[in-house]
């Protein structure tokens, strides 16, 4: 058999049929064999699929089974990882683990029967589905740039050309001329994966008839979005059909000299596209004289470290270059001369858009439009996590909806929860709500509901997730992310941030919304680059689809996701189980235990949550603040908020709910004058004071009886019956402390005095009468 | 590695025969940071310094190259980097939890090194490995679902665990 170690040289395209041809004649990745193929994906790694590879090849050769091991790229369902999948029976094997590889290879390849447990399932009740293409996640797949994901050994040419790598390129060697190429692709309206969807056949035309006789191809990996991975399983898992894409692109502009951008984060990627180019190379399909025909194209990689912003075009040229990732205002643009590398005029597209490509140059344009929507040719890759069962790669038609993708091959909610929002195109996207469930996922239609393709990460967010949060979480990375090169955005963002850093916290006010509404337009239109322009777009979105849970937050101080530190803690005493968890979890001693019953102090809650997380029957409740009475004790909202400003009221509004007269005796008086003001009056109680009007003391009723007990003659003077300390209240005391310390001192008149000015009297009395609607008002409701 | 080392030809690639030796030096000042922090754990100053005259960069440049890319360090790096992803995926399946548990568990913040400089705990956009969120990554492992207590002392044994 053909050696990957020995790779020979081809000198012509018929060298390369007659290959190609040897390689079906030995049988590489022939149907019908014994073989199974292991993902190997980074996903799949995280989960010990290269311990499995490496048992099932030490248990196949002690039972002298002849069986061939693929350790393929992603196949897509990394949830399940890692997957398999059993040829020539067709079973889909999923979370197998090492101690499963005897059971695999005794029932599947001695008995020829599936591992039933291995299965994939639905759900615990349902039927296991036995073939990968009955799977609902692989169900409505159609792969077109994932087409050798899961099929091929990426650090195998051999097998990208045996399952029918290279022939798009030997067909355009054979028998198409550059401009037929790119008519080809623009024909086929092939837009930008990586995001604006610009018809990459116009950028390639632009590209060529750019003036200069140096042009490059640059495959942008700079996958930052977080959230979106479809670059960096087609540069792991298929690394051939980048480069065969791009030697497309370098013929149809003659460019001679590519570069294929990646993220650091991505070390396997790396790693697959040097084994890659370095085959490739040997094979004659990359370098010098390109099987015969005198075209040069060499490929290198460059490696980002770190940095969002080198996904954008001018910036990602820069980080080429060696420069700090700074974008650069347009013209010149990429693919004219000053704009590209060093200058000279390049064409960048991104890495699904270059994997699109052969199939287009092998099968026509007409099969392709024959894909997809009218404006939307194709298919398009998606990155579906976030709160779905089924998460991973997964690569469908234009023009299917978002409940297919969401809930036909995600497989709904997980936990059977409510589906919230989507959140499409990474942090330059916007969050798309319920009612648009049925829209047809294309460039044109994301847009007019105000969200973007963009990479094509597709987050799924369920009731838990509380919007603000969300929007705050995308700002603070494009913010954390913005280069700092142009004021709108650096100073823009920030400030959005802060904004939304006062809401989530509790502190947000009115018109906070319509600030954020404002700068969010502003930071659009006056930045630099995409990231600028795109940046406010989660914000914008969350605030037009989900408006009421910023009021709520800004208003009730309440987050109906419980996610932020907002809302009241209550103790539901009927669901608490008496565990104690939460007031050992508190650390700010708000847990208070009575003998029967735990409640939280809300003097002392900081909301910190701990409770809530450590209770175990989730007797833990946040509510909005009047939640309570409203539920429990049916007091219409209108009417809580009477009562809660009746709460807060202070004795000088108390005062001023009736009208007064400061009635004052001087101290010299007589007992006898006293009675008879108090009984001219019609008062229980008088203020004595000095010569200068300074108040001394009070004489109250309680004085007279003591009077009358005593014996003492009327007609002495009051001030040695008043000389005492007496407690006076400030006109700000708050109706519910001046009753605490009242009750407390047992007295019943309460002079209210602002310095040494006497502002008047407040009897116990008053202030009952006072709150006696609400206290009527709760009885009633109450019995 | 000694700067003076790099291959700078080989880096660059067929490309540097349209360039100047001036541009040539600078295309490969990313790769070569990569190399240094690989052998350092960081980027010390005097080997900066070096490098500087062996691509003859003026060293404010290659400063303000190196502090723009969040991945490079000018502080010495503990001896297990763990990465907590703060992505999209992982952020909404809770893997704040994750961090502030962490953070807990080591005594050390976001972006901070323990002091025997055994660990360092940091936060990454997006592994990519979304469909495993939440995840960590422990050095160049990764770590998925890490959903719940048992999983996450799981972790914090694996951080432990020389």
């Amino acid at each position: 058999m053909t050696q990957i170690d020995n790779i020979p040289k081809l000198k012509s395209i018929d060298d390369f049929a007659a290959f190609r041809d040897l390689l079906f004649r030995e049988g590489v990745l022939a149907p019908g064999r014994k073989r199974i193929r292991v993902c190997c994906g980074t996903g799949c790694r995280a989960n010990q699929s290269l311990t499995l590879v490496e048992q099932l090849r030490k248990e196949a050769g002690k039972n002298e089974i002849e069986l061939e091991i693929v350790e393929t790229g992603c196949q897509g369902l990394c949830q399940k990882g890692p997957v398999m999948k059993i040829e020539p029976h067709g079973y889909f094997y999923q979370r197998v683990k090492k101690e499963n590889v005897n059971e695999i290879l005794s029932t599947t390849y001695l008995a020829n029967a599936p591992v039933r447990h291995l299965l994939y399932k639905g759900s615990f009740l349902d039927k296991p589905v036995e073939m990968m293409e009955d799977v609902p996640f692989y169900k409505k797949q159609m792969r077109i740039a994932l087409r050798h994901n899961g099929i091929v050994d990426p650090t195998n040419i051999y097998h990208y050309i045996a399952s029918g790598g290279y022939r798009a390129t030997e067909k355009i060697f054979s028998s198409m001329s550059p401009e037929q190429v790119i008519e080809e692709i623009r024909k086929a309206n092939l837009r930008g994966r990586g995001g604006a969807g610009f018809p990459a056949g116009v950028k390639w035309a632009h590209t060529r008839r750019a003036p200069g006789v140096i042009k490059m191809v640059i495959a942008n990996g700079d996958e930052g979005d977080p959230g979106a991975f479809m670059d960096r399983s087609i540069m792991e898992g298929d690394p051939h059909s980048l480069l065969e894409g791009m030697l497309i692109c370098a013929f149809a502009i003659d460019a001679r000299y590519g570069f294929i951008y990646v993220r650091h984060e991505y070390p396997l990627a790396v790693k697959n596209l040097r084994i890659a180019i370095e085959q490739a190379e040997k094979i004659g399909l990359l370098g010098k004289n390109i099987f015969g025909t005198g075209f040069d194209f060499t490929v290198n990689i460059r490696e980002g470290a770190g940095a969002f912003i080198c996904g954008e075009a001018t910036a990602l040229v820069a980080s080429i270059e060696g420069r700090r990732g700074f974008p650069h205002a347009r013209p010149p643009r990429v693919s004219e001369p000053g704009g590209g590398p060093w200058g000279y005029p390049a064409n960048l597209n991104n890495v699904e858009t270059y994997a699109c490509v052969p199939p287009i140059i092998e099968k026509g344009a007409d099969w392709f439009l024959g894909i997809g929507t009218e404006n939307s040719p194709g298919t398009k890759v998606f990155a579906l996590t976030g709160k779905v069962k089924n998460t991973g790669l997964v690569e469908v038609p234009m023009g299917i909806t978002l409940r297919e993708i969401i809930f036909d091959i995600g497989g709904g909610i997980i936990g059977g929860r409510k589906f919230k929002a989507v959140q499409t195109g990474g942090p330059s996207g916007g969050c798309i709500p319920e009612k648009y469930l049925d829209l047809p996922v294309d460039f044109d239609s994301l847009i007019k509901v105000r969200s973007i393709m963009g990479s094509g990460g597709m987050v799924v967010m369920d009731e838990d997730n509380c919007m603000v949060d969300i929007a705050k979480f995308f700002l603070s990375f494009t913010q954390a992310e913005s280069c700092g090169k142009c004021p709108p955005c650096r100073i823009g963002t920030y400030q959005m941030l802060q904004i939304l850093e006062k809401i989530a916290s509790g502190k947000g006010e009115e018109g906070d919304i319509e600030r954020l509404e404002r700068l969010g337009k502003l930071v659009k239109r006056g930045s630099l680059c995409g990231l600028g322009q795109s940046a406010p777009n989660p914000v914008l979105t969350t605030i037009q689809y989900f408006r009421e849970e910023y009021e709520e937050h800004i208003r009730d101080k309440y987050c109906r996701a419980k996610v932020c530190n907002l809302g009241v803690f209550t103790i539901d005493r009927e669901e608490c189980i008496l565990c104690g968890l939460c007031k050992q979890a508190c650390a700010f001693d708000a847990v208070k235990e009575t003998r029967r019953s735990f409640f939280i102090d809300r003097d002392y809650c900081t909301k910190c949550k701990a409770c809530y997380n450590v209770c175990p029957v989730n007797a833990v409740k946040i509510r909005r603040l009047y939640e309570r009475l409203e539920e429990e004790l049916k007091i219409p909202s209108d009417q809580v908020e009477i009562i809660e400003r009746r709460r807060k009221m202070t004795l000088k509004d108390v005062l001023d709910s009736r009208p007064y007269e400061i009635v004052t005796i001087q101290r010299g008086r007589t007992i006898s004058d006293a009675v008879k003001l108090m009984s001219e009056k019609n008062v229980s109680g008088l203020f004595v004071v000095d010569e200068h009007n300074k108040l001394v003391s009070i004489f109250t009723e309680r004085d007279i009886v003591r009077c009358v007990f005593n014996n003492t003659p009327t007609d002495g003077t009051i001030e040695h019956l008043a000389v005492r300390d007496i407690a006076t209240f400030d006109p700000s005391t708050e109706v519910s402390s001046a009753i605490s310390i009242a009750s407390r001192k047992k007295i019943r008149h309460l002079p209210v005095v602002e310095g040494d000015t006497i502002i008047g009297m407040i009897t116990f009395r008053d202030l009952v009468s006072y709150l006696l609607p609400e206290i009527c008002y709760m009885a009633e409701t109450m019995y | 590695m000694k700067t003076a080392e790099i291959d700078i030809d080989q880096q660059i690639g067929e490309v540097g025969r349209i360039l100047t030796e001036q541009e040539k030096m600078k295309g490969v000042l990313i790769y070569a940071l990569h190399q240094i922090q690989a052998d350092n754990g960081y980027l010390p100053g005097d080997v900066l310094r070096r490098l500087s005259q062996n691509l003859n960069i003026p060293l404010s440049e290659i400063y303000s190259v190196a502090t723009f890319y969040k991945m490079f360090h000018f502080k010495p790096r503990g001896k297990k980097v763990v990465k907590v992803c703060l992505g999209t995926a992982c952020y909404v399946r809770g893997s704040k939890k994750v961090l502030t548990a962490l953070e807990a568990e080591f005594n050390v913040h976001n972006g901070e090194t323990t002091d025997d400089r055994a660990l360092t705990l940091e936060t990454v956009g997006c592994v990519g490995c979304c469909g495993l969120a939440p995840v960590a990554t422990i050095n160049e492992d990764v770590i998925g679902e890490i959903m719940g207590k048992k999983k996450l002392d799981v972790l914090i044994k694996s951080i432990r665990e020389e």
